[in-house]
């Protein structure tokens, strides 16, 4: 066997290697489906969607889960999206290279690494005492944006940075400023990228549920809030609180209901990816 | 970008039109009941918060499991009503009330049975003694105990493999402190979970295996598992090995592994016509609604003392000075109260 053999045996080995490393992903959402689907797709129905938790596994429901997820969902896209993109924009845009910039950006990658039940030590303390906000979807969504800023701040920069230097150019020659260059040249190409990145963050903030737990949120809430201030439960809190009841049944109440959750997840990464697709049709650089 | 500008002004708006919304709700505080703390209690609240909703729809009751200590910490800073308390109120938690002066009256609503079971297959094991299973899971046990016969000469040289509560767990405090003599000193080398159908799983797909958790896991998982009596070797409540049941956990004679559940209610909340309800009500109905979640009722008596009690807003905890639940009759603490 020559050198030329062995080394194509190698590549072979490598590529199989490869191969079964992408699919091992697959297999494990495959087979996670599967067990969800199988035990928790029968007992979805609108009854299930609608009704208030309860003691009985077969009358209970999402109802107040489902829009106390919607409402943290809303306030934190609200909060988090605003302050994030602007904290992209000076960063790339504005801010000079200099340590203090420098300072910044390697904190906000060190907080994307932070763990999330940190956070909600923080959001407790901070937002439910300090400023006495208690345990309401306000602390909640406001613990939720401090965990996702850095992921929106990141991926808005990158989104800036993919624009090329020859559309600002472009703009700076006809005699534009530099915030007629950002608002009408580049935030709009940059666009896809950003909504990406925002609803990518939006999809981690939705399965979290250590920092609300932290934070106070309830797990019977028989009420959909109507306010911000108002006490509140999620899925994922109602999900793990099914899983550790001794009564089968509310086992798959909760199968049904990560099913439930899924889908959110799907629909939002979904989105995302419309959004991409379609920004960069429109877009061509 | 003007479409950007246009999206971000309708979220300034939506958001304005939230903090309106939450004048008018912060407001009405009379039909509000909060309830935290433990998760063994949970079931049992959310059931009669749930049957409360027909009595009383315009109360919002709502309820949290923070766990029995996360619970008191919410409750001395006056931010819950009542709290779940899979265990009586520790002297810290007293002394920290009385810094925040709150006062609470102490409410038992239900008992808890933790069951010892082992494999469905294993045909050896009759009963257990207190004093078997204080070997077998003592701390100096750690590495040493390690096959069925080193229990009780009788029983097969066979490896045994333990499943019990996790360290962060009521379950755990309570029955090292029942089997044990002591809070949280148990050997280490044992499969632990905080998530009793964890442990159920892992018992009833292990033929060596022995694990507690509490009663209403084992008789939702009963075709799974062996339930072992326990003998505590006192003939006063009851003789020889002693088979936890709704019976027998109910009326005292399955001891020391069966625990009374309390709730705690904020004195100055139990003004409250809502709170004062809602309580009346739990009493009331508390042991009807047990059997449903798997607690175990309270005898009947116990249920009218303590509503007695509630009615006459007698404060304080009958656990002075760090006593524990083991082995204790709730109607006659009850009754030396008065």
């Amino acid at each position: 066997m020559n050198s030329s053999q062995i080394n194509k045996i190698k590549n072979l080995g490598f590529k199989s290697f490869a191969i079964v490393c992408t699919f091992l992903g697959l297999v494990v959402l495959a087979v996670l489906l599967y067990v969800v689907f199988s035990q928790g797709l029968s007992r979805i129905d609108w009854d299930f969607i609608t009704s208030l938790p309860s003691r009985r596994a077969s009358s209970a429901g999402i109802y107040t889960a489902l829009f106390g997820m919607v409402w943290i969902l809303v306030l934190t896209v609200i909060i988090a999206f605003p302050i994030g993109m602007a904290a992209g924009i000076y960063l790339q845009e504005y801010g000079k290279k200099n340590w203090f910039t420098n300072f910044i950006e390697v904190n906000i990658a060190n907080l994307a690494g932070v763990p999330s039940i940190i956070y909600g030590i923080l959001g407790l303390e901070l937002f439910g005492r300090v400023l006495g906000l208690g345990n309401s979807i306000l602390t909640g969504a406001l613990t939720l944006s401090l965990l996702i800023l850095p992921i929106i701040i990141v991926s808005t920069r990158e989104a800036i940075k993919a624009v090329p230097k020859s559309l600002r150019e472009a703009s700076y020659g006809l005699g534009a400023t530099k915030w007629q260059t950002i608002s009408n040249v580049v935030l709009p190409s940059a666009f896809g990228g950003i909504m990406t990145g925002l609803i990518l963050a939006i999809s981690r903030a939705i399965g979290e549920t250590a920092p609300l737990i932290v934070i106070g949120a309830l797990v019977y809430v028989p009420f959909v809030p109507e306010g911000p201030m108002d006490e509140f439960t999620v899925l994922t809190i109602q999900i793990f609180n099914w899983v550790t009841r001794p009564q089968a049944g509310f086992v798959t109440n909760a199968a049904a209901a990560i099913i439930i959750l899924l889908m959110f997840t799907f629909m939002m990464n979904g989105i995302a990816v419309l959004i991409r697709s379609r920004y960069n049709k429109k877009t061509k650089f | 970008m003007k479409k950007l500008i246009l999206m971000l002004n309708i979220l300034i708006v939506l958001a304005a039109c939230g903090g309106k919304n939450n004048k008018t709700t912060s407001g009405g505080e009379s039909g509000e009941v909060k309830i935290d703390g433990s998760s063994t209690v949970y079931p049992l609240s959310e059931a009669v918060a749930e049957e409360f909703r027909n009595e009383a729809p315009d109360v919002r009751v709502t309820v949290g499991e923070s766990g029995t200590g996360g619970g008191f910490k919410k409750f001395s800073r006056g931010e819950i009503d009542i709290n779940d308390a899979s265990r009586p109120i520790s002297s810290e938690e007293v002394e920290a009330m009385k810094q925040s002066g709150i006062d609470f009256i102490e409410l038992p609503v239900a008992y808890d049975g933790l069951a010892v079971v082992v494999n469905k297959e294993n045909d050896f094991v009759d009963y257990l003694t207190v004093e078997e299973l204080k070997k077998l899971w003592e701390p100096a046990a750690q590495g040493k105990i390690k096959t069925w016969n080193q229990v009780r000469a009788s029983f097969p040289n066979q490896p045994i493999n333990l499943y019990g509560a996790g360290t962060a767990s009521g379950t755990y405090d309570y029955f090292t402190e029942a089997i044990v003599g002591k809070a949280k000193s148990s050997r280490g080398d044992y499969n632990a979970s905080e998530d009793d159908n964890v442990l159920v799983k892992g018992v009833s797909s292990d033929k060596n295996a022995l694990g507690y958790f509490g009663l209403a896991y084992y008789q939702n998982n009963a075709d799974k598992l062996k339930l072992i009596p326990i003998d505590d070797k006192d003939d006063s409540n009851g003789k020889g090995p002693i088979l936890p049941t709704i019976e027998t956990v109910s009326n005292g004679t399955y001891q020391p592994l069966a625990r009374p559940e309390f709730i705690y209610v904020n004195a100055k909340s139990a003004d409250r016509p809502a709170v004062k309800s809602f309580v009346e009500f739990y009493l009331k109905n508390a042991g009807e609604l047990a059997k449903e979640v798997g607690s175990v009722a309270l005898p009947a008596e116990v249920y009218e003392l303590a509503l007695k009690k509630f009615q006459n807003k007698k404060t304080g905890t009958v656990f002075g000075s760090g006593q524990n639940t083991v082995g204790v009759n709730m109607a006659d603490l009850l009754k030396a109260e008065k």
